[in-house]
């Protein structure tokens, strides 16, 4: 990384300039080793086996045929398996999803299901053996299609409340001149992120080891303990390099799959998912059906919202995809009501995926927020100028800092707004109709209590020590260039070590919240052991170690409505003879707290940026109704954007360091995606003259929807 | 483990980053799986093991090639190049300092398989090879420019989840610059070599 002089470093800070990443070259050279990568002596591999059945019961496992073959040592099942307790409340304050305790009955809920795992001494071996392994079912009649007005839709919460209610909306409606009322569809979505999951477990010593791939060591720690009754000091799970994970490294199925086997045989066993295993057993984002009412006077401003969201859960797991939230943030009205709900389905349990329901919940509303800019003649950017709150629309709170006009206002100047026509259907260039299209984004900006040890060593160098993962993010980087201004020394005498619970509890990497906790953490740490340095307190061989535990700093926030915020504009050009729709350009210009490390946090967002396009453009799974099972589950058959579909874009930020965070910091890894999906959608529009309410906008879609001869025309 | 061959499994001598590796394989091991579980060069990733990412990309005789679609026991003979060959030393490959010293990464998964890819790209396109989209693809037009479309083109068998393409695409532009800039060096000495041979 990146070195400069220890004295004039000290004074300016390294906080907010770029470096390099502290592991960079390992992973530029190979060296970086992931989860299933650490070589283990006496290694056994584990293959896990799915339900080809969609709902049911296992009848029989025909375990002597399979345990017969060459290198075959076990197989797992739910008929000799050890029984492990899901009835507790994790370290999210959630219930485990019961899909990750794996063969503790005979039914299948979903297809995909794992119903054994084959343990061989080679890989070749075990997946032989799985693939021949006969598994009889008695197969039951399966529900797995999401429709609007299902009856078993209910309000749900989850991570926030089911339902805000606030005004007469119907009254508002009623007496708004303009009326907005339109369904948005998003598709099953999966995080698909490179490195597939991968475990290993072994006893050592009366302690049980787990090298993963993780978003949170101590967070799974506590996750096998509960589940298998270990004392958690039992338990130390490691992740040092994590290849992506998007909410979707959590507790799994290869996990526990891999403890159980590990104690049945007592040595090494590593589960690794297959692609294809992933995505039944990885989690993802479930499809929505949303529906947006808005009202509003002649020049766009809200008199009356609505936004209900429906998502599908598993029938052993409730997971809520809290899409209707966008608007308890983002916009007012006398009239404010907003909706999740859920309906139970044979299909896997969905989970957070990189901004949950702010990600979908943004496309309906700020689609929405284009039609109404549409229907008023206003500009979208002023429309959403003229509807900003002045203090959070259900909560009442204030904003601990809200910035989004300074974002709109550079993004527009950077991006050459003012100079767009804003009839649709009007620019052409050869083949390709041309169209821009902007939107807001919003996530929230949070905290999660933290511990965290910081030692000075006698040979001058700082060692700091937090269960904290950087899944891809640059947190050792950000963490190492806090440390370095909280102890006031050059970043190359500080060693930020993560990945291992046995440093302690920490905040997982998820919800923009990983960076921000950990650094609240060391900072405190790092300050206190520099007062003690300073008071000449000699270093012994063993060194001097200050810990933290930020749980009480956090507990003593003001409640206040705390967000990054975000103003995303594209350019889009649509083939009408083809249907393929290009994203040119786009530019993010983001509100989202003190930036630790430019270099990493622009590529961050511009990552979110791309996941928008993937979203807006590409990804679907597909279920057929039939089978209940999805249609070409791999990289082959769920595309996400590749190199040639991402053109020109661009992130930048407005200086917006939080206020109540001692370093300043809000997070930066889910703002990117908010919105961006609407702004292609309303670029696509602007383009085509055609709204495109449902996700992915593919060719098909645009060519069936028709280009009017002359833009402006009909509604799709 | 290094079973004795027997009617499921070889003996092959593999050639990997200039060194001779003799080990027994399984017919059924991929090259990934031997360089992954055997030699234990885990560099090369393993990110779908059907040839639809490109992670586990490696160079067979100077030219890319996923590892996971070929069997180790194909291999024999030919000369593979894995993310562990390219550096040379502490000296870091031109493409690898540019991924690095320009963020063409987030996670690192994918990162030797695009480095791996990216040498290539730069090596086809050195050798005139067009793409998809190469404007002009008549032999005689010569090399088109290495525009990012020609680069995004070239380095789309290649995913990025964490969506770093942006860098990338600047990564790679940056090291076919320096490619060019010394192969043109080199163009220049051998010139002056051939006037100083003329001249004697």
């Amino acid at each position: 990384m990146t070195t400069a002089t220890t004295g004039r470093t000290a004074l300016r800070g390294v906080v907010g300039t770029s470096h390099t990443r502290v592991e960079g070259r390992d992973k530029v050279t190979g060296a970086a080793r992931y989860a299933g990568e650490i070589p283990f002596a006496d290694l056994a591999h584990g293959w896990l086996v799915l339900s080809t059945v969609t709902r049911g019961r296992v009848r029989s496992l025909d375990t002597e045929a399979v345990l017969a073959l060459p290198g075959v040592l076990a197989v797992l099942h739910h008929g000799n398996a050890p029984r492990v307790d899901t009835d507790y409340i994790g370290l999210l304050g959630i219930p485990p999803d019961p899909t990750a305790a794996v063969f503790q009955h005979d039914w299948v809920p979903h297809a995909g299901w794992p119903v054994a795992l084959v343990v061989a001494e080679t890989s070749e071996q075990a997946r032989e053996a799985a693939e021949a392994l006969v598994v009889t079912y008695d197969e039951e009649p399966h529900r797995t299609v999401l429709t609007t007005g299902h009856p078993d839709a209910h309000p749900a919460g989850g991570v926030m409340p089911g339902e805000t209610a606030k005004g007469d909306l119907a009254a508002g409606l009623a007496a708004s001149a303009v009326v907005v009322d339109e369904e948005y569809t998003t598709p099953e979505e999966h995080h698909s992120m490179m490195e597939p999951h991968a475990a290993t477990a072994m006893w050592d010593g009366g302690r049980l080891e787990v090298v993963d791939s993780n978003q949170g060591t101590t967070w799974i720690q506590s996750e096998l303990a509960q589940m298998f009754s270990l004392d958690a000091s039992a338990v130390r799970v490691r992740s040092e390099h994590i290849g992506g994970g998007f909410g979707s490294k959590g507790l799994r199925a290869h996990q526990v799959a891999a403890v159980m086997a590990a104690t049945e045989l007592q040595r090494p066993v590593r589960v690794v998912m297959t692609r294809r295993q992933m995505f039944t057993l990885a989690g993802y984002r479930s499809p929505t059906l949303q529906r947006v009412r808005l009202g509003a006077d002649a020049d766009g401003r809200l008199r009356a919202l609505e936004h209900r969201s429906l998502n599908q859960t598993s029938t052993v797991y409730e997971f809520v995809e809290p899409s209707a939230g966008v608007a308890r943030v983002m916009y007012d009205a006398d009239a404010h009501h907003t909706a999740n709900e859920v309906v139970p389905l044979d299909v896997p349990s969905p989970t957070f995926m990189r901004a949950p329901g702010e990600a979908p919940g943004s496309f309906a509303v700020e689609s929405a927020l284009d039609e109404l800019a549409e229907r008023c003649g206003v500009d979208p950017v002023e429309l959403r100028l003229r509807n900003e709150p002045e203090v959070g629309p259900v909560s009442g709170l204030p904003f601990s800092s809200r910035n989004l006009d300074a974002c709109f206002r550079e993004g527009a100047r950077r991006f050459g707004w003012a100079e767009r026509d804003p009839r649709p259907g009007r620019r052409r260039e050869g083949r390709w109709l041309l169209g821009t299209g902007t939107a807001a984004a919003s996530f929230h900006a949070g905290a999660g209590p933290s511990t965290a040890g910081v030692t000075a060593q006698a040979d001058g160098g700082f060692t700091v020590r937090i269960a904290a993962a950087d899944i891809g993010t640059g947190a050792r980087t950000a963490l190492t260039l806090v440390a370095a201004d909280a102890l006031e020394v050059a970043p190359d005498r500080v060693r930020v070590r993560i990945g291992d619970s046995d440093f302690g509890p920490a905040m997982i990497a998820g919800g923009s919240m990983g960076t921000r906790s950990w650094a609240w953490a060391i900072r405190e740490a790092a300050r206190e052991l520099r007062e003690r340095l300073a008071l000449g307190t000699p270093i012994p061989p063993e060194g001097i170690t200050v810990r933290s535990d930020t749980t009480e700093a956090l507990g003593a926030l003001a409640q206040k409505e705390r967000h990054s915020f975000g103003a995303q504009f594209a350019e889009v050009a649509v083939d009408p003879a083809t249907g393929e729709v290009r994203v040119r350009r786009m530019l993010g210009i983001f509100a989202a707290g003190r930036i630790v490390n430019p270099l990493t946090a622009r590529n961050q967002l511009v990552g979110g940026m791309v996941w928008g396009i993937s979203m807006a453009l590409h990804e679907e799974a597909v279920r057929d109704r039939t089978s209940g099972a999805l249609y070409a589950p791999d990289l082959a058959g769920y595309h996400v954007a590749t190199n040639a579909d991402v053109g020109d874009i661009q992130a930048d930020w407005v200086d917006d360091p939080d206020p109540d965070d001692p370093v300043g910091i809000k997070g930066v890894g889910e703002i990117g995606i908010v919105g961006a999906a609407a702004a292609v959608a309303n670029a696509v529009w602007h383009a085509t003259g055609v709204r495109h309410r449902s996700l992915p906008i593919r060719p098909d879609r645009i060519l069936s929807a028709g280009v009017p001869a002359s833009g402006g025309g009909p509604h799709a | 483990m290094a079973p004795a061959p027997s009617s499921t499994s070889s003996a092959v001598t593999l050639n990997i980053n200039g060194e001779k590796h003799q080990l027994t394989v399984d017919h059924r091991t991929t090259l990934l799986d031997a360089l992954r579980e055997r030699l234990d060069l885990t560099g090369t990733k393993k990110g779908c093991d059907q040839g639809q990412c490109g992670a586990c990309t490696v160079l067979v005789d100077g030219r890319r090639s996923v590892s996971c679609l070929n069997l180790a026991v194909a291999a024999e003979g030919r000369e593979i190049t894995t993310i562990e060959g390219m550096a040379e030393g502490d000296r870091l490959h031109p493409v690898q300092q540019a991924f690095l010293d320009l963020d063409g990464y987030q996670c690192g998964y994918c990162t030797p398989g695009q480095i791996c890819s990216a040498i290539a790209v730069i090596e086809e396109h050195a050798a005139g090879w067009p793409s998809a989209a190469t404007e002009d693809v008549r032999p005689e037009a010569g090399p088109p420019p290495l525009t990012p479309d020609e680069i995004r083109e070239r380095m789309s068998g290649n995913l990025c989840r964490c969506g770093a393409y942006v860098s990338i695409v600047q990564a790679v532009t940056r090291a076919a610059e320096a490619h060019q800039a010394a192969a043109r060096d080199d163009d220049r000495a051998d010139q002056d070599e051939t006037t100083e041979e003329t001249a004697a």
